[in-house]
């Protein structure tokens, strides 16, 4: 694919999948956010502040650290991973919420919602609502709150309100589809900061545009570090917000192979999994159409993941396209692969990573001994592993 | 000339307002839903708006969505409610019949074989909430093509030109949603209505039923006299969940409630 990618167009279609798919209450606002962001992308005021709070607030450039031992213990290619963890906030979501949140003060808007699943995007997101001012409401599933407590308490000491959503599976999808629900009763004051690539568009461009530094930064650092680009490229996908900000500016690089690692769960086989662009089917759900987890009447499955934030039966649609277009691979590991991804990192470089970026590590370890040595693979790295502490120690069997 | 479109004319030549019922297909159990429809029309309801149950109704409020919970709970789907339209439809050829749901059950099915479908089960319109005009032109080109009226809605915040888009893009009625809100909100202003409708009007002939947050008879009767019609649902669904373990109890209050309805806006005759 030499050609220039410009997905999505105007309409926000990337082919056949992404656009505006949403109640009409929802028209207005969300015409209202994409005036909004195509005026501030190209403003040099709004691009400088975003600029300034990603370096003095967030802590960026994040390293790419070259994984030395792990690289020489599997023996294949040597792996470079992208620090997202070291952010502040512990992942790549706040990338994402400082420029919303931008946008957001500069629309007059004065309450921000947000949903989550693991937590790191609600935390992401009170974080930004309490350096600006903003009331802020996070909307995450019942199930997630019980097995994310330390995210909640965390977002409750920012000063956000966390409402546990009972309704359908309780996880992800439910917290997305009470925020449509607060965000269509409070359209005139509220800005909606939804934390991946899905949602009607403009959404699915705008977090991509947002995130995009992941990529951009890994290429000018993997340049400098051994004169070159990588020859592969490893994020897990759930939403796919941190897959698609390393990949998107590799993607008119074709000699850069892409793998999107999606949640198995108990295995693919099992039914029990989150992993719609390996064993699911195009459909419409939150505002846009993709990949989803689905039964032959159209009514969405429940989902399965060890890790909240891949827990979701839907994915942007870019990845999607990425998918159809062939330009990207997508993978899938089990709950007992993510682990012995998240011990492996843990023991042999002393990161501990978040169960969702264990599933990029586990990948990372299939992969990489089938390559060369002088190959080289970059790994996102898009979450540090102390929220899931609680987790861990639980299937351990050891109280806290 | 459509089902709807006749009702609403010769409801206009009587000087009457529409009373248009939702509830959703299978709840709270499969056999419960052809009986209240034919109960319904014997309490004097125009048209039947038929819920299609979905695992993630995105625009609804919590009484809505626990009737589709419950509905899906009995396997409740797109096919079946078909299914319930097509025996409705074997003693009652005159009552006009929308359904009204979300898209991703009809993406299943196909949007031709919805259309087909749809078509054979006597259905008369169909309101897709998460399907906006822009993306909506394959379907409803198939439902027209088949006599079946692609019904949008219109907003308190939609614009001029929302409203003229529907107008091209729509036909059977509009649905206004007369609060910015999930269905069964209970922060319905009238008066905001009555400007709303005055919009609405001066772009669009269509036919404006007015919905989401009507509650008792006297709403109804207010709003129904500022549009053409009155679409009353979460009222109605909560009859059915306070009366879980007596279905026939809840039959009669939903009876009871329409009727009341039915004399209020029929007390406006002129």
């Amino acid at each position: 694919m030499t050609e220039k990618y410009n997905m999505p167009d105007e309409r926000g279609h990337f082919g056949p999948y992404g656009g505006i798919f949403v109640a009409e209450t929802l028209i207005p606002p969300i015409q209202e956010l994409n005036a909004a962001y195509h005026q501030y992308l190209n403003d040099p005021e709004f691009i400088a502040e975003l600029d300034a709070d990603l370096k003095y607030y967030v802590g960026r450039p994040s390293p790419l650290y070259y994984a030395e031992r792990w690289s020489r213990e599997l023996g294949g290619a040597q792996i470079y991973l992208k620090r997202e963890d070291l952010n502040h906030t512990g992942s790549h979501k706040i990338n994402n919420t400082v420029g919303q949140a931008l946008l957001a003060k500069r629309m007059g808007k004065t309450r921000i919602i947000a949903e989550t699943g693991a937590g790191q995007h609600g935390v992401a997101t009170a974080t930004v609502a309490a350096r600006l001012g903003l009331e802020c409401v996070v909307y995450m599933g019942a199930v997630d709150v019980a097995r994310q407590s330390l995210n909640v308490y965390r977002m409750k000491l920012l000063g956000a309100k966390v409402v546990a959503v009972e309704s359908g599976s309780k996880t992800l999808k439910d917290a997305l589809n009470e925020a449509l629900r607060d965000w269509v009763t409070n359209v005139d004051n509220t800005f909606y900061i939804i934390g991946t690539v899905a949602g009607p568009h403009p959404y699915p461009a705008m977090v991509r545009d947002f995130q995009a530094i992941i990529g951009r930064e890994s290429k000018q650092q993997c340049q400098e570090a051994t004169g070159r680009l990588p020859d592969a490229l490893v994020a897990c996908v759930g939403g796919g917000s941190n897959a698609i900000g390393l990949f998107y500016p590799f993607i008119e690089d074709e000699s850069v192979k892409m793998y999107g690692v999606e949640a198995a769960g108990d295995g693919i086989a099992t039914g029990r999994h989150s992993a719609p662009l390996c064993a699911g089917r195009p459909g419409v759900l939150h505002g846009n159409r993709t990949y989803l987890m689905a039964d032959d009447d159209g009514e969405i499955i429940e989902t399965h993941s060890i890790s909240a934030g891949l827990d979701y039966p839907g994915v942007g649609p870019e990845h999607a396209w990425l998918k159809d277009t062939g330009r990207a691979t997508y993978v899938n590991i089990t709950d007992t692969e993510a682990l012995e991804g998240f011990y492996a990192l843990t023991r042999m470089e002393g990161i501990i990573p978040a169960l969702e970026s264990s599933h990029a590590m586990a990948y990372t370890m299939k992969l990489a001994p089938t390559m060369s040595k002088d190959e080289i693979i970059i790994v996102n790295l898009s979450g540090r592993g102390d929220k899931d502490m609680q987790t861990m120690a639980k299937r351990e069997g050891i109280e806290l | 000339m459509s089902r709807l479109a006749a009702k609403f004319e010769e409801l206009a030549k009587t000087g009457r307002k529409a009373l248009i019922p939702f509830i959703t297909a299978g709840d709270p159990r499969p056999d419960f839903t052809v009986p209240m429809m034919h109960a319904m029309v014997n309490a004097g309801v125009d048209v039947i708006e038929l819920g299609v149950p979905f695992s993630d109704p995105m625009a609804d409020g919590p009484v809505i969505q626990r009737a589709s919970e419950r509905a899906l709970a009995h396997k409740m789907s797109l096919r079946r409610t078909l299914e319930i339209a097509t025996e409705f439809r074997k003693t009652d050829q005159e009552t006009p019949v929308v359904l009204m749901g979300y898209l991703n059950p009809i993406e299943a099915m196909g949007y031709e074989d919805f259309a087909n479908a749809a078509q054979r089960a006597g259905i008369d319109g169909v309101l897709t909430v998460d399907l906006p005009p822009e993306e909506g032109l394959e379907c409803s080109t198939l439902l027209k093509a088949r006599d079946i009226d692609p019904i949008f809605l219109l907003a308190p915040n939609s614009s001029d030109e929302r409203v003229k888009k529907m107008d091209a893009a729509g036909s059977g009625y509009i649905y206004y949603v007369s609060l910015k809100g999930v269905t069964g909100a209970g922060h319905l202003n009238t008066t905001d209505v009555e400007t709303k409708l005055q919009q609405i009007r001066a772009n669009t002939r269509l036919p404006v039923a007015i919905g989401f947050g009507v509650k008792d008879a006297q709403t109804a009767k207010t709003v129904a006299n500022i549009g053409d019609g009155v679409v009353i649902g979460s009222a109605l669904i909560s009859k059915i969940e306070a009366n879980l373990d007596d279905p026939e109890q809840a039959k009669n209050e939903i009876i009871e409630l329409l009727t009341s309805i039915r004399q209020a806006l029929d007390s406006y005759r002129a």
